[in-house]
């Protein structure tokens, strides 16, 4: 069926997309035209906006393929969706306070977000290789330009210019794959290319494509061995952008990840699994290894960020409706840790500006408990003890693992979460045990606002949200097999 | 054999009429031109730069932006040609398609000439 651009009523899938489109283009227009510094006002329509899009995802039922099929709509992209929306959305208010400090209070700036939104959104909803691709760009491009966008600041620039250079090398790495995988199949479509697959079988050609587009896609997630980027992109980026880099375009690239594993190489599970295991376990032992030396917060929250891929991939390498539905609920509660964590961070501000250094995080407890207290329910959460979040996200994608027979994998992520225990666990003693060397000033409403809430979400999480987000992330897991 | 070899004359024809041209566009300016030469005409030029330097210069980052500009709108038209061939085939949905292409493009020119791009003070 050929969708028509002029036949409105049938692009209701896409409704979302293309309000946002709207949207960030309107906004565009009007921050450009309006003489004084609307920054304010366009970061105030912007994470309404965002809202108002995450609404019309969840009252927007309608399911289906439109754009000729390059662009789908099920339960597994609304709820990833939700999760990036938020997160964005999220990250925007983190940064209402900070702007000015960090170059960011121009227009722009949350123009380009709600691009790279809108952009991760295609990438969720992708159903084939080329709108695929379209979308990872819309989102990358954004990025590369907020990475930079402090001009003055000779790291900011740096961080920006490598993930450039890294990210043009990953996305040559996936359209070689892409290209493979069309010359042995014929096909771009996702489901077709599962169908090609089944019909004629698995050649070493279409595994080297395979290979490719696996590579490309780690780059995103930044797995090992294709992690190298990460830190430097995360300590040389302001400090907002960073809690925006962590949070959503992990969640969306790890949809790619899952989406493209599924639906397009179904029938080639083992080839795949093996990859999939393989920077799994080097993510997550290489993550609790390197974070160890790390003495910059931001720093050691990008190992952390590594090994929590890691982890979230021993669900994916289950290759079970169980491991997609562990993936999905780690993501939002990766999702919400991330952006709790960096809420913590940025306001650790003194009258010299912002604190990075582990090691002037000192007696933080007795200056700013709340701001203490948050910290270390999220670290702890990290960590993975129960009856905090993170300890059930964790056996979300480990039951998975097991259920698929896949023991050596469980074990050593369960020895990687308890060697990376040690540098969450040195934060916390910072924190509570040290002479106070730092006054610090009090957070804005807005952050604590933000802390208050993902703390309550992680520390309450079996008794509230625990059992509607696995039951959700179980419907959305269905709609992929 | 002769009638193959005569097939081939005119290009024989052309190729030793486009020499003659050619030779005669490069020798005539010997000839009738004015020579007037200084340092500054025979050396070496390159637009907007001194031709030998160090080449980690700084580089006015307008000549980036112009180059992008041009592209962005050298693809446009590469776009349209095609599109512009195939009107009758792809109908409204081709039709309404180039629109929305080339109304995302228009806005984003708009924003670069607000933003004074294409100003060269």
């Amino acid at each position: 069926m050929i969708s028509d651009v002029t036949d409105f009523a049938s692009l209701a899938p896409a409704y979302p997309e293309l309000a946002l489109a709207i949207g960030a283009i309107v906004l565009l227009m009007i921050g450009v035209f309006t003489k004084s510094n609307s920054a304010n006002m366009i970061m105030g329509v912007a994470i309404g906006l965002l809202a108002a899009v995450t609404v019309l995802v969840i009252i927007q039922t309608e399911s289906g393929l439109v754009f000729n099929g390059g662009f789908i709509q099920d339960e597994f992209a609304r709820y990833m969706k939700v999760v990036v929306l938020v997160g964005s959305a999220l990250t925007l208010v983190l940064s209402v306070s900070s702007a000015a400090e960090h170059a960011l209070n121009k227009f722009e700036y949350p123009v380009l977000i709600l691009l790279a939104t809108l952009g991760m959104m295609m990438m969720i909803s992708a159903n084939d290789l080329i709108s695929l691709y379209v979308g990872l760009e819309l989102q990358a491009l954004a990025l590369y330009v907020v990475a930079a966008m402090k001009r003055d600041s000779g790291r900011a620039t740096e961080a920006g210019l490598k993930y450039f250079v890294l990210g043009a090398l990953s996305s040559g790495m996936f359209l070689y794959g892409a290209s493979l995988v069309y010359g042995f199949t014929g096909q771009t479509q996702l489901d077709e290319i599962t169908r090609m697959i089944s019909l004629g079988g698995s050649g070493i050609g279409l595994t080297f494509g395979l290979v490719f587009i696996l590579a490309g896609l780690a780059f995103k997630i930044s797995a090992v061995p294709f992690h190298m980027w990460t830190p430097d992109v995360y300590e040389g980026a302001p400090t907002p952008v960073t809690a925006f880099f962590a949070a959503a375009p992990k969640v969306a690239a790890m949809a790619l990840f899952v989406r493209v594993v599924y639906s397009s190489f179904e029938p080639i599970a083992r080839d795949w699994q093996q990859i999939v295991i393989f920077i799994s376990i080097a993510s997550m032992v290489l993550a609790a290894f390197a974070g160890i030396g790390q003495s910059n917060i931001k720093r050691l929250i990008a190992y952390s960020s590594i090994g929590n891929v890691g982890f979230a991939l021993v669900g994916l390498s289950a290759a079970s409706e169980v491991g997609v539905q562990g993936v999905a609920v780690y993501m939002a509660i990766y999702m919400v840790m991330t952006v709790g964590l960096f809420a913590c961070v940025l306001s650790l501000k003194t009258d010299n500006g912002y604190v990075e250094a582990i090691a002037d995080l000192a007696g933080l407890s007795r200056g700013r408990p709340f701001v203490a207290g948050i910290m270390a329910i999220l670290l702890f959460s990290m960590i993975g003890l129960p009856p905090l979040a993170g300890f059930f996200a964790k056996w979300h994608v480990f039951i998975a693992a097991i259920e698929a027979q896949l023991y050596v994998l469980a074990v050593i992520g369960v020895v990687a979460s308890a060697i990376s225990a040690f540098y969450y666990l040195k934060i916390i003693r910072t924190m509570y045990f040290d002479e106070p060397i730092l006054q610090f000033s009090a957070a804005p409403g807005e952050l604590r606002l933000v802390m208050g809430v993902t703390g309550f979400l992680v520390l309450s999480y079996y008794v509230t949200v625990g059992a509607p987000l696995a039951d959700m992330a179980s419907v959305a897991a269905k709609s992929l097999f | 054999m002769n009638e193959l070899l005569s097939q081939y004359l005119p290009v024989i024809l052309f190729i030793g009429l486009s020499a003659v041209i050619g030779a005669a566009l490069l020798f005539v300016p010997f000839m009738v031109a004015v020579k007037n030469p200084d340092p500054e005409k025979v050396s070496a030029y390159e637009c907007g730069f001194d031709p030998f330097d160090d080449a980690r210069m700084k580089f006015d980052v307008r000549f980036y932006l112009v180059a992008i500009l041009f592209i962005i709108f050298d693809l446009e038209v590469a776009f349209l040609f095609p599109w512009a061939v195939a009107f009758g085939d792809v109908g409204w949905f081709g039709f309404w398609s180039m629109m929305i292409f080339l109304g995302v493009l228009t806005i984003g020119f708009i924003y670069e000439w607000r933003k004074g791009a294409l100003e060269w003070d």
